[in-house]
């Protein structure tokens, strides 16, 4: 049963990377027809470092949520509400355009260093297994001011276009990046990932308590800090290179403990897979946009994410939670 | 089978003085002592949680240095949280304090033994807090280990099911394992207790029979009550 829906949503992400690399379609068979080789780069340089992209962000993003929300001990736990990647996108924008570090390589790592700046900000102020109202006041906090910093850094940078970037960083984009900035993106992503799945046997025992899981010889506070690292490295590499999106974080855990009756470490791996499946799917959604129109990826996960972020929390408040 | 416990626990965080301590297998072990005194400290220090330091050795293993499957066929703990955070169903919260490769019979079996057992497909967040109570006793229980901590096993649990579990932990030391128990009850603990520990302020003060650690001074000193006509008041 387990083994049959992995392999269907391996099918559904295999599916909508073909799909994003080919949509949209009404172009490409005039193309091929009439400048096979252009259009050959156009699929191989355009739009499947763009399908890649879209698969290991939302792969990271699922995981790394199914991951901090197994830590937190708390279903509203993600990289974007944690502040994690509004973080990863003030500390790129900082390096590429407040101290110049415009290198993929300076970007990365200032997204690396943002992304655990708010991490390490939130398990202060929320504590390391943090009530939902602290957890979320906590984010909301960090998200404002690496938003507000972010915003602030792009009005003042010396680049007279670079406040125009502000929509890509701050509600994320896959278009035009190159394959040299996937690799960027992918390697970090894939190794946290890994490394993710490594815990999911001790995250699966947090679930006892963590002094039942201390107990059993698990280093809780290793983990707790590997994880911090690993999701600062995964996902702010990943938003180095396509900004900020929100919610696949939240929506790919949640319905991956549904597959793994609730067993927030199992539940890692399936919610890298749906968290692809659902990044992938927004961003062949939004070509569809009208033409000389473009919608931020960002905006259309919000869109769904949001509402669903909502119900969890009506979900939460009227459940008996002990 | 006979298993020696030793264990040292250090100070810990000005909680609980150092201290040196055997376990006996077969005997249940209750450790009592006001609120605060250090009963929950001291088992934490025996199930080698940090912070606390000092060896703890099972049937002569050194719990530290066992991997986390290993450690559970010596060591088993209950802490005094029943919160859950997940909607695990009862059986699957109890297969992951299993050791690897045991047999999943157990779970039915300790589940029947605190009868539990229509509970194993339920959803722990959605049992009473009794009800949680009996299927975190019985994860505690299911891998058999030789060195049973159990912080409370009582609380939240009506007279009935306090008996049952006492019972219950009465058979696995009768089975071979060291148990290990903080309790408030003075009553149960006299009654179901080999061996009583009085801790205050960090120290144990007594370590013996029930009727010699619990006598009328100890009660008076250390908990500031008195038996008086089969009644419990105030020293």
């Amino acid at each position: 049963m387990r083994a049959g829906l992995y392999l269907l949503f391996v099918v559904l992400v295999a599916v909508l990377i073909i799909v994003s690399a080919t949509v949209p379609l009404h172009s490409l068979p005039q193309l091929f027809a009439s400048e096979p080789d252009l259009a050959w780069i156009v699929v191989t340089e355009l739009r499947l470092p763009r399908a890649l992209l879209a698969l290991v962000y939302g792969a990271v993003l699922g995981a790394s949520g199914a991951a901090i929300q197994a830590l937190f001990a708390n279903p509203l736990a993600s990289p974007d509400i944690t502040g994690a990647t509004g973080g990863a996108a003030l500390g790129a924008v900082f390096a590429a355009y407040i101290i110049g570090f415009a290198s993929p390589f300076g970007i990365a790592i200032g997204g690396v260093a943002g992304a655990g700046v708010a991490l390490a900000l939130l398990l202060l102020l929320a504590g390391p297994r943090a009530e939902t109202a602290t957890l979320l006041l906590a984010g909301i906090a960090i998200s404002a001011i690496t938003g507000a910093g972010t915003a602030l850094a792009l009005a003042l940078a010396p680049s007279p276009f670079a406040f125009y970037d502000a929509y890509a960083w701050l509600m994320g984009s896959l278009v035009d990046r190159s394959l040299p900035q996937l690799a960027f993106a992918a390697i970090p992503a894939l190794a946290a990932i890994v490394y993710f799945a490594r815990c999911a046997p001790a995250l699966d025992r947090l679930a006892l308590g963590e002094d039942v899981a201390e107990s059993m010889g698990y280093d809780i506070v290793a983990l707790r800090r590997n994880i911090v690292i690993a999701t600062a490295i995964g996902v702010g590499a990943a938003v180095s290179v396509c900004g900020a999106v929100g919610f696949i974080g939240l929506v790919g855990p949640v319905i991956a403990r549904r597959l793994t009756t609730g067993h927030p470490g199992r539940a890692i791996l399936p919610a890298a897979l749906i968290g692809a499946a659902l990044l992938l799917a927004a961003d062949i959604a939004v070509r569809f946009a009208p033409p000389d129109r473009s919608v931020p990826i960002g905006v259309l996960t919000a869109l769904i994410g949001a509402p669903f972020f909502l119900w969890l929390v009506a979900r939460m408040r009227w459940s008996v939670r002990p | 089978m006979t298993a020696r416990l030793m264990a040292t626990a250090a100070a810990i965080s000005g909680r609980l003085h150092a201290c040196d301590l055997a376990f006996e297998a077969g005997t249940v072990t209750m450790l009592v002592g006001p609120n605060g005194a250090g009963k929950t400290s001291l088992l934490h220090a025996l199930a080698a949680l940090p912070p606390s330091a000092g060896e703890i050795r099972v049937s002569g293993e050194d719990i530290r240095s066992l991997s986390p499957g290993r450690r559970l066929r010596y060591l088993s703990f209950l802490g005094a949280s029943r919160a859950v955070n997940w909607p695990l169903l009862a059986r699957d919260y109890i297969a992951l304090g299993l050791p690897p490769g045991a047999s999943a019979d157990r779970i039915d079996a300790v589940l029947q033994s605190l009868d539990a057992g229509t509970l194993a497909q339920r959803r722990l967040d959605r049992l009473s807090t009794g009800e949680r109570s009996r299927v975190m006793i019985a994860r505690a229980l299911a891998p058999g280990a030789e060195l049973l901590l159990l912080d409370e096993p009582c609380a939240n649990l009506d007279p009935r099911w306090q008996l049952a579990v006492l019972e219950r932990l009465r058979a696995e030391a009768a089975d071979g394992a060291a148990v290990i128990v903080s309790i408030h009850d003075l009553e149960l603990a006299r009654h179901y207790g080999g061996r009583v520990i009085v801790i205050d302020k960090g120290r144990i003060v007594q370590d013996g029979p029930p009727d010699i650690a619990l006598s009328g001074d100890i009660l008076a000193s250390i908990f500031g009550v008195v038996r008086m006509d089969g009644r419990w008041k105030p020293a």
